[in-house]
């Protein structure tokens, strides 16, 4: 027998209260352990994205938040294009050369490197704006699915099946398609499949044209799984996917052949591209021309990270496009909505927690005018006021505490039920034991501590806990301490 | 063993004018004696084993304790010499409902450190002959088996003075004398002193040595004014 096991008969003598208190506070602990979870989940998220293998956004000027949205994530309206030509000043001369062969009146100085070749290691361009079933195509050039996707880690994509689509196949001509993880687990897809998009939404008109589906990425924990990969080439080809010739005519110069608007299958090809072969859908297709091309963005990977802030100057001061730093708008996504955000919820779930302690005031305060008189008893017998005061404070404790392991472990059980489907939308693994990310408990008092004593922060509900216990635990604690023994006796 | 001297009580009544409850010049119990104090409702018999037991501190005067002044300790002081010197059995048992008829013999023991002597506790439930409800709730035992968990209780910290405050009082006669019986039996057995309460005529008749409250009690004595 000690002051412990006291307190613990107590609290099972008052079972239905005390149940019901735990509970409450149970689910106090459940709410706040789920909401750091869920923090964790996106922060971690956010870090795994950060981590991208480019540097520079460059598409249509609006807005940065949108458009890092829609090209990192795959998230909110599409934005406007910019000119193809916009891209091709990011390209070496041969490079340039080699766009050019597609164009129906090249410039003088296509064979001239652009004018930002010397600045990046590559930019990949990618055409959004059609949907298969709910997911994004991502019009792009095959060297997308050769990208390090993750500089920090070194990681690339990998094949869970088939392989990365070509520029031009002999099968498949220039229609082509790599689905990501989510993409081909949702939609039943494999290998050999052929896809048909939707224009412009979810529920647009389905185009004609197919591609054919090469491959299948393994899961990678990023909004590349939620997408659908397809040849550049073939996007351009698809229905009302080209530039109408007609506004193209008013921009280029008196070069362009009479006629006004032409359509794909008007456009002259030189003898040394490449000509697809025929699909059993289609007739053989050339490629678009580039004047009839648009792109949504450009992923830019600057040579040097010292140049990126020079040439996202000189890109916005010009009037064609925009270059925002994505790891910027993601970091400032992430500060101005979901750290506010998750504040308020940890600030709501902190307040049920304060509400399940005063519930637990509430049930030994009220405990306490029946057991005046026991506490009378046990000083009679020897107990000091201090003693008495323990018991209580134990009680209130073992309520607290009785109602964090619980609510801890419901908390992680549900997180263990939802953590394949948390896997899957974004790649962060939430084992049962796994623990909210650590914090610096110093910067809770200062806002740039020395050091950096780091733990999760679902073990400071533990001290959390146990200061709620001590604090409404005091109240009937006192009272207990104050307690008239020979009135009580006599009562 | 006990000797109060010179020992007085009151308290303040609400209009501010004192209530003198207890004036005691001299009291006192040799070792292992046992003694019974009688007197009518309201003469201070209560005051007078809290003032002993140190549960209420006299305003003057002392009380000794095998040669201890116990009014010179202080409120954790008299505690803990009440915890291993004093046994306390009640009018109404006052045994805890949560615990088992050992768990409240070994109360006593949890509240005077370093006492916990679970055989002792065992064989005063033998020894009250309640070897066979040690396990027991004080809800599923009937009030005479209550009040023997409690007598066993005041005896585990092998105290030198048992008070006992109308142990029999709610019990019915023909239990009665069996506890009285059985508290004075123990505490013979273990030399200790008893001081019992009582207003039955039959239990203090038992006793060698009856004192009337009214006699010790000069506030109880002097006439009402």
């Amino acid at each position: 027998m000690n002051l412990f096991t006291i307190a613990w008969r107590s609290v099972k003598q008052r079972g239905v209260a005390s149940l019901l208190t735990t509970l409450s506070m149970a689910l106090g602990v459940m709410l706040v352990v789920t909401v750091l979870a869920i923090y964790g989940v996106v922060a971690e998220s956010f870090r795994n994205n950060s981590s991208l293998g480019y540097n520079m956004i460059v598409g249509a000027k609006g807005g940065k938040l949108q458009l890092t949205l829609n090209t990192v994530y795959y998230l909110s309206q599409p934005v406007e294009n910019i000119p193809y030509d916009f891209y091709l000043e990011f390209l070496s001369a041969d490079e340039r050369a080699a766009e050019y062969t597609a164009a129906l009146a090249p410039p003088a100085d296509a064979k001239d490197k652009g004018r930002y070749a010397d600045y990046v290691d590559f930019a990949i361009p990618v055409c959004l704006g059609d949907y298969f079933g709910r997911f994004r195509v991502v019009g792009t050039k095959p060297e997308m699915l050769e990208l390090v996707f993750d500089l920090e880690s070194k990681e690339t994509f990998e094949f869970a099946d088939g392989r990365n689509f070509h520029h031009h196949s002999k099968e498949h001509g220039y229609f082509e398609a790599v689905a990501g993880s989510v993409v081909a687990r949702e939609m039943g897809l494999k290998v050999g499949d052929m896809i048909a998009p939707s224009h412009g939404a979810a529920d647009g008109d389905v185009h004609a044209q197919k591609f054919c589906l090469v491959g299948i990425l393994k899961n990678t924990g990023t909004p590349y799984d939620r997408a659908l990969f397809v040849n550049m080439e073939g996007f351009y080809l698809m229905d009302d996917h080209a530039k109408p010739m007609a506004e193209e005519a008013e921009m280029s110069s008196d070069q362009s052949p009479p006629g006004g608007a032409q359509t794909v299958d008007d456009v002259a090809i030189e003898d040394d591209a490449p000509v697809p072969a025929a699909t059993e859908e289609h007739a053989p297709h050339r490629p678009l021309p580039v004047e009839q091309r648009e792109v949504t963005a450009l992923l830019v990977r600057t040579s040097n990270p010292l140049v990126a802030p020079g040439l996202q100057n000189t890109i916005n001061e010009g009037s064609q496009a925009q270059a925002v730093s994505p790891v910027m708008e993601i970091f400032k996504l992430f500060e101005i909505f979901v750290s506010p955000i998750q504040s308020v919820l940890l600030a709501i779930t902190g307040l049920v927690c304060l509400v399940s302690g005063v519930s637990i005031l509430v049930s030994i305060y009220n405990s306490m005018n029946d057991r005046k008189h026991e506490i009378a008893v046990m000083r009679a017998l020897g107990a000091s006021r201090v003693t008495v005061m323990t018991i209580i404070l134990l009680e209130s404790t073992l309520l607290s505490l009785g109602g964090g392991v619980l609510g801890w472990f419901i908390g992680h059980g549900m997180i263990a039920l939802a953590s394949p489907a948390i896997e899957d939308r974004t790649g962060v693994e939430m084992g049962f034991f796994a623990m909210a990310p650590p914090i610096n408990v110093l910067e809770l008092l200062t806002e740039s501590p020395i050091i950096n004593i780091s733990v999760s922060p679902e073990l400071l509900l533990v001290p959390a806990l146990v200061l709620l216990a001590i604090l409404v635990g005091i109240w009937p604690a006192m009272s207990a301490y104050k307690t008239d023994v020979a009135r009580s006796l006599g009562s | 063993m006990l000797l109060l001297e010179n020992v007085s009580k009151s308290y303040v009544e609400p209009d501010g004018s004192p209530l003198h409850i207890l004036r005691v010049p001299r009291f006192e119990v040799a070792a292992s004696e046992q003694m019974v104090l009688v007197g009518r409702s309201g003469c201070g018999k209560s005051t007078l084993l809290h003032i002993i037991s140190g549960i209420t501190r006299a305003d003057s005067g002392s009380v000794k304790v095998n040669g201890l002044d116990i009014c010179r300790l202080s409120e954790v002081g008299r505690d803990r010499f009440r915890a291993k010197n004093l046994g306390y059995v009640f009018q109404t048992f006052n045994l805890l409902p949560a615990f088992t008829a050992l768990e409240n013999v070994m109360l006593g023991m949890t509240f005077a450190r370093g006492m916990k002597d679970r055989a002792r506790a065992v064989q005063l439930l033998e020894r009250v002959g309640l070897a066979h409800r040690q396990q027991h709730k004080p809800a599923a035992m009937s009030v005479g088996e209550q009040q023997r968990v409690a007598v066993a209780r005041a005896l585990a910290n092998r105290p030198k003075l048992l008070l006992a405050d109308e142990p029999t009082a709610n019990i019915d006669p023909a239990n009665q004398d069996m506890i009285v019986e059985l508290i004075r039996e123990t505490c013979r057995e273990e030399e200790v002193a008893l001081v019992m309460v009582t207003h039955s005529k039959e239990v203090a008749d038992q006793f060698e040595r009856q004192d009337r409250l009214e006699e010790i009690n000069e506030v109880a004595k002097a006439p009402a004014s």
